[in-house]
């Protein structure tokens, strides 16, 4: 049966690619901007780019915070994109400190400014970087088994998710010599902080393999 | 080492692909998406779309073509031309854009940038910038697909929009735009070491090697390219190769 994905609708700008993506993976996607949709969800994604506050506002003022958290509470798939995996976690240091959704244990922490040389270097961090395993053996039993170590994937942010367990990172990618989030999970709750959608081919394999297919 | 981006430059005139020179004589090359889906197979890291003449008409027609790209088309799309708003902003975001370039309009009123990076993000927010070289080692940013001045010193211009929340610079050198005679390396290496953020060299991208001095000599973090790919000059793979063995890092197919 073909997978159905509830993607949530809070004001943000790419749902359309999003679903195209997740369409040309094998899925069949619903929008969902209200409890009852999230409630009723085989499959959430929680999508996102932008601030971290504004995001948040997005889920508050639709009334949706509770949904999501009761949603992941149940042990259903929630995977989370760029800002919308950075909402999962518990708190922000995003223009100051912001409560996030707390189904992840974690911060999302600026992406560093210096290189591991000290020297300036450029944020947002924008572009195509090489996914490598958080440690050995971690892609095991995940959706990125299905790529090689060292494929480049898609990504543009100025901050990251730190886990509170080094046991729930998946894969790192380097910037300026600093490990940077590109993949975590925390059982049924899975975040990347790349852009899948935007990824090309390899993108479209990681959602495929995310949707059990 | 930094991964230069290599990104086919689509400028689009109502329905179709164009390509002029100097920005101006426009001539059809044909269907924007025909092109856009052999770019993206052939390993395109990004897609630049640009409406030529939405300034001049103070609209923006990209919407249709963007959203059919984002339908077969999975990676970055950045649209420019003729984007006034924030509600502008949302509205070709919405039809599957990632980034959006504003020159004309944050030239006339520069808090526009800080609106956009406000609300969607710096990371989203591109500052256009079409430069003519005034004198050496100094150029003015122009609008308008290179026809108005601003009196903007190109590089105090672009540092003032990264100040304001631009997150990347799309540096079109209209001296070179369309000739193939290489990127102002020059005007690159006066952006590239003024800002904190990624520079876009576009305008002049005739042969492989040009990509290479451009991030060499230029410092750029990527390359836009468009009458080399339009024209079948050089494919996208044999321009990677080329930058592959002089040494540049790129992704990984």
């Amino acid at each position: 049966m073909q997978p159905r994905v509830t993607l949530v609708d809070y004001g943000s700008g790419n749902l359309y690619s999003v679903t195209r993506a997740l369409e040309r993976a094998g899925a069949e996607v619903h929008l969902a901007n209200d409890a009852a949709e999230i409630e009723a969800a085989d499959r959430l994604l929680l999508p996102g780019v932008g601030a971290f506050a504004d995001g948040m506002e997005g889920l508050r003022e639709r009334g949706l915070i509770e949904p999501i958290q009761r949603f992941a509470a149940s042990g259903r798939p929630l995977l989370g994109i760029c800002l919308g995996m950075q909402m999962l976690a518990s708190c922000s240091e995003e223009f100051g400190e912001h409560e996030g959704l707390g189904v992840l244990p974690g911060r999302v922490v600026p992406v560093p400014a210096k290189d591991v040389d000290g020297s300036p270097q450029k944020i947002p961090h924008i572009g195509w970087a090489e996914l490598l395993p958080w440690r050995e053996g971690a892609w095991a039993g995940s959706p990125l088994e299905r790529i090689t170590p060292g494929t480049a994937a898609y990504l543009v942010h100025s901050f990251h998710f730190l886990p509170q367990d080094e046991r729930d990172g998946l894969a790192v990618c380097h910037y300026g010599g600093h490990r940077i989030t590109a993949a975590v999970c925390h059982g049924a709750v899975v975040g990347f902080q790349f852009h899948p959608e935007k990824s090309g081919p390899v993108g479209l394999k990681l959602l495929s393999a995310y949707l059990g297919l | 080492m930094k991964r230069i981006r290599l990104i086919p430059r689509l400028d689009i005139k109502g329905p179709n692909l164009i390509k002029g020179i100097h920005l101006e004589g426009l001539r059809v090359i044909g269907d924007p998406q025909e092109h856009a889906r052999r770019y993206y197979e052939a390993g395109a890291d990004e897609l630049l779309y640009v409406d030529v003449v939405a300034s001049l008409y103070g609209r923006n027609s990209l919407h249709d073509i963007v959203k059919r790209a984002a339908q077969d088309v999975f990676v970055p799309l950045t649209v420019t031309g003729g984007i006034r708003s924030v509600d502008d902003v949302r509205n070709i975001l919405r039809s599957g854009a990632d980034k959006i370039g504003i020159n004309t309009a944050a030239a006339k009123r520069p808090e526009l940038i800080r609106e956009v990076a406000q609300k969607f993000g710096s990371q989203c927010m591109v500052l256009s910038i079409e430069a003519k070289k005034m004198a050496p080692g100094r150029w003015e940013a122009y609008t308008d697909n290179g026809r108005e001045r601003t009196r903007l010193d190109v590089v105090e211009w672009a540092c003032r929009g990264v100040e304001l929340g631009a997150g990347e610079i799309l540096l079109t050198s209209v001296d070179r735009e369309g000739t193939r005679e290489g990127f102002d390396v020059e005007l690159l290496a006066a952006v590239s070491g003024a800002v904190p953020v990624p520079v876009i060299a576009s305008g002049g991208m005739g042969r492989p090697d040009d990509v290479v001095r451009a991030v060499r000599e230029g410092a750029a973090d990527a390359v836009a390219m468009a009458d080399v790919l339009h024209y079948q000059r050089h494919t996208l793979g044999e321009i990677r190769d080329a930058a592959l063995a002089a040494g540049l890092h790129l992704r990984t197919l």
